[in-house]
């Protein structure tokens, strides 16, 4: 490609009817395709040396952070920067919810501004379903308490499609604290929906209740859970988990959950290794296999994130019409 | 006490601590019940008596609603005594229990006093206190019981907190029973339950949200009831939610010990798929349960084991609901929809209408040692008129309460009350409405 292409791709006949990203569960495998292919033409868009486009030129996009995040915000901003749109950042730090202000306050007044889209991260499960009945705008999901973390599924999905080319029929071992993982539920319904074969493992500790009922197997030993995976997802444990309280010591969950080379020879010869990150080197991963290139493919997975993220962000504005208020 | 004298006329009397169910009136004369039967005015109605024609109505004792969070002192901006009065009043309630969980705690006499005085002063119901369990509602230090109770509290709470130390839970059960008292306890294992806001299962694990087990309550339930074998304690556990703590009070009751439990409308007309997406309308304490557990509530009304339906009424301002779930305050409104809720498992064929009303009425008032709750001739005119069959739709909005958290918002419901007697004076009047 001699020239970059400076007009965003055309979206003419692609069917997306959703207004708000609020998790991937709903989804459907049509829809998670027209992203997953529209992030495709994203991913070549951005290893050019002029990156920016103009689709969303003249739309105003709010990162709105209730917890610190450094890899997921500035993947969003870039994502939005790189289409042409104005971004805002707004982090707990310097907004007024430590004044007392409620959520709703705060998404009212951010409303008032006539954002296109809103990207809000929360510590609270549904806080993004708060969000989106209240506002005017588009809604994108960026993590709520334990709950969904869809741009993070579809990034992981990207990764393995263009490595396998496929999604479905393939083993995803998903391992580690899947209880308090938003990244666990957002992965366990896209895979479940694009037909890969779902398994989590971990111990009973770090499943929550009745998980089997998503339609996973659940697995307590890594040797069981990763026969002959193809891929290999590792989550991060929380410091805080680790000391007693879900799980005995650090020690003891390396040694039975952690991935090392000898956990990951029962997998597929091939198999893929990812992580959401930031990860714990030494806790849940091995730190020789998580830079191992051949197996490892984290790093693929940051870049796919802004490419999946400029996807969502232009299919979700696309449509916007002008302000119809009094 | 010379007063007012009516007769209500032709209505199907359902007097279930009399065991009566049919066609009959009532005499009332001033404050009190004069008479009450079958045969009643079939001679004709004396002259200087006021008629009140009942035909097509059910006509019961006033119901008493042992579980009402009334917000007065403290929160008056959700309820006072006045307002939860007049909801009481609107729902067919008579006779209402404060609990003690305001702002002051009534953990002291002078506080009883101050209930028993305002309330009745402001309330068209009657408002009678329940004085906290121990201090402060800690659960360490046990309030002054018989004192309390020589003030006028009928019962001993510590509200929606569970008394988890088991050593003072025994101490006051045995101190209760020298004096006769009765304990009420909200029974939740707090440590099982910590972190969570849902019942734990599936639901809660799609969306994210901390379980509480159903295990909760009857772990708390058996060591409750071991505890009353020990020491001879009253006790009643105020809202059962699941299956196995109904079979833990089961078996308590069969032994003969001084067990019984209570019930709210919600956790036998709801399950846990009322959360949906995180309705905080639906987040109650405990939590809305499993399908099986919402039919095992129904099922243990049926059979008798819940011996009471209380509301529940917690009213919340919009703000403390309009929250992420896991921050959102607890509760949801209940006086003025418990009857309507409750007679839907009589339309469904689940419970016999008059174990429903017994549940109201008869039940909690010997439960709190109250003269009411009968149609018993002496007996205080305390009585509500309903139409069992009357087909509406809640609509929150139109509440008389100050709070609007119902669970049950456009619900279309049957049966609907007409007029809410309260000492022989009419204090809620819907008969000319539409």
């Amino acid at each position: 490609m001699s020239e970059a292409p400076h007009l965003a791709p055309d979206l003419s006949g692609i069917r997306f009817s959703h207004r708000h990203l609020l998790g991937t569960e709903g989804l459907s495998a049509d829809d998670i395709a027209v992203i997953l292919d529209l992030s495709e033409s994203f991913v070549e868009q951005n290893r050019q040396i002029d990156k920016k486009l103009s689709a969303l030129r003249g739309r105003t996009h709010i990162n709105l952070f209730f917890e610190n995040s450094t890899r997921t915000r500035t993947s969003f901003e870039l994502a939005g920067k790189r289409l042409g749109g104005d971004v805002i950042n707004m982090s707990v730090g310097s907004s007024a919810i430590k004044k007392g202000e409620t959520l709703i306050d705060t998404a009212m007044t951010l409303n008032a501004m006539h954002p296109d889209v809103l990207v809000m991260r929360h510590p609270d499960s549904g806080a993004a379903e708060l969000l989106s009945q209240k506002v005017d705008c588009a809604v994108i999901n960026a993590g709520d308490g334990s709950h969904e973390h869809p741009t993070q599924a579809l990034l992981d999905a990207l990764t393995i499609r263009r490595r396998l080319g496929r999604l479905e029929g393939l083993i995803v071992a998903i391992c580690g604290d899947i209880a308090h993982s938003r990244v666990a539920r957002s992965n366990i319904h896209l895979l479940n929906t694009m037909g890969a074969r779902v398994r989590l493992v971990a111990p009973p500790t770090l499943l929550p209740d009745a998980v089997e009922r998503l339609g996973v197997e659940v697995h307590h030993d890594m040797t069981s859970g990763l026969k002959d995976a193809d891929i290999v997802m590792m989550l991060r444990l929380q410091t805080e988990r680790m000391q007693g309280s879900f799980v005995p010591s650090i020690r003891e969950y390396f040694h039975f959950y952690g991935l090392d080379a000898g956990k990951l020879a029962v997998a597929k010869p091939d198999a893929l290794i990812m992580h959401p990150g930031p990860m714990n080197r030494g806790v849940e991963i091995d730190a020789e296999l998580a830079d191992d290139i051949h197996r490892s493919v984290i790093r693929e997975q940051v870049e796919m994130g802004v490419a999946v993220r400029m996807a969502c962000l232009m299919l979700l504005t696309r449509h916007l019409s002008n302000w119809q208020g009094t | 006490m010379a007063g007012p004298k009516v007769a209500y006329l032709n209505a199907r009397l359902i007097d279930p601590a009399n065991g009566v169910d049919g066609t009959g009136a009532v005499l009332t004369d001033g404050e009190r019940i004069a008479d009450c039967g079958p045969g009643l005015f079939t001679e004709g109605v004396p002259d200087g008596v006021e008629r009140v024609d009942c035909t097509g109505l059910c006509l019961t004792p006033g119901l008493v609603d042992m579980q009402v969070h009334v917000r007065e002192p403290g929160a008056e901006h959700q309820e006072t005594f006045a307002s939860a009065g007049q909801a009481a009043v609107a729902g067919g309630v008579t006779s209402l229990a404060a609990m003690p969980d305001t702002d002051p705690v009534i953990d002291d006499v002078a506080l009883v006093e101050y209930v028993l005085r305002r309330g009745n002063e402001a309330s068209p119901a009657r408002i009678y206190p329940i004085a906290a369990a121990t201090k402060g509602r800690g659960g360490n230090q046990l309030t002054e019981l018989g004192l309390l109770r020589d003030a006028g509290a009928r019962a001993f709470s510590d509200g929606n907190r569970a008394i988890s130390n088991a050593l003072v839970m025994r101490r006051l059960l045995a101190y209760a029973s020298a004096h006769d008292c009765l304990i009420l306890h909200h029974p939740q294992e707090p440590a099982l339950g910590n972190g969570g806001v849902m019942n734990e299962g599936e639901v809660a694990t799609r969306l994210g949200l901390g379980g509480i087990p159903a295990a909760a309550e009857a772990i708390m339930v058996e060591r409750d009831v071991r505890l009353v074998e020990l020491t001879g304690g009253r006790y009643h556990a105020t809202l059962l939610s699941t299956e196995a703590a109904l079979n833990v009070v089961r078996q308590a009751k069969d032994k003969g010990l001084p067990v019984t439990c209570g019930t709210a409308p919600h956790y036998f007309a709801l399950n846990e798929n009322a959360v949906g997406d995180y309705r905080s309308f639906a987040k109650t304490t405990p939590p809305l349960r499993s399908e099986r557990d919402r039919k095992a509530v129904a099922e243990a009304l049926a059979d008798g084991t819940i011996d009471v339906i209380a509301s529940a009424h917690s009213p919340r301002d919009v703000e403390s609901k309009r929250l992420p779930f896991a921050q959102a305050a607890y509760g949801v409104v209940g006086l003025e929809t418990m009857l309507p809720i409750a007679l839907e498992q009589h339309h469904n064929g689940s419970v016999p209408l008059t174990t429903l009303i017994r549940a109201m009425t008869a039940n909690p008032a010997k439960l709190l040692g109250l003269d009411g709750g009968s149609l018993t001739p002496g007996a205080p005119a305390d009585m509500v008129l309903f139409d069992p069959d009357r087909a509406w739709r809640i609509d929150a909005d139109t509440f008389v309460s100050k709070s609007k958290n119902s669970a049950f918002d456009q619900k279309p419901v049957q049966g609907r009350v007409v007029r809410t007697i309260v000492a022989g004076m009419t204090m809620f009047d819907a008969t000319n409405d539409a």
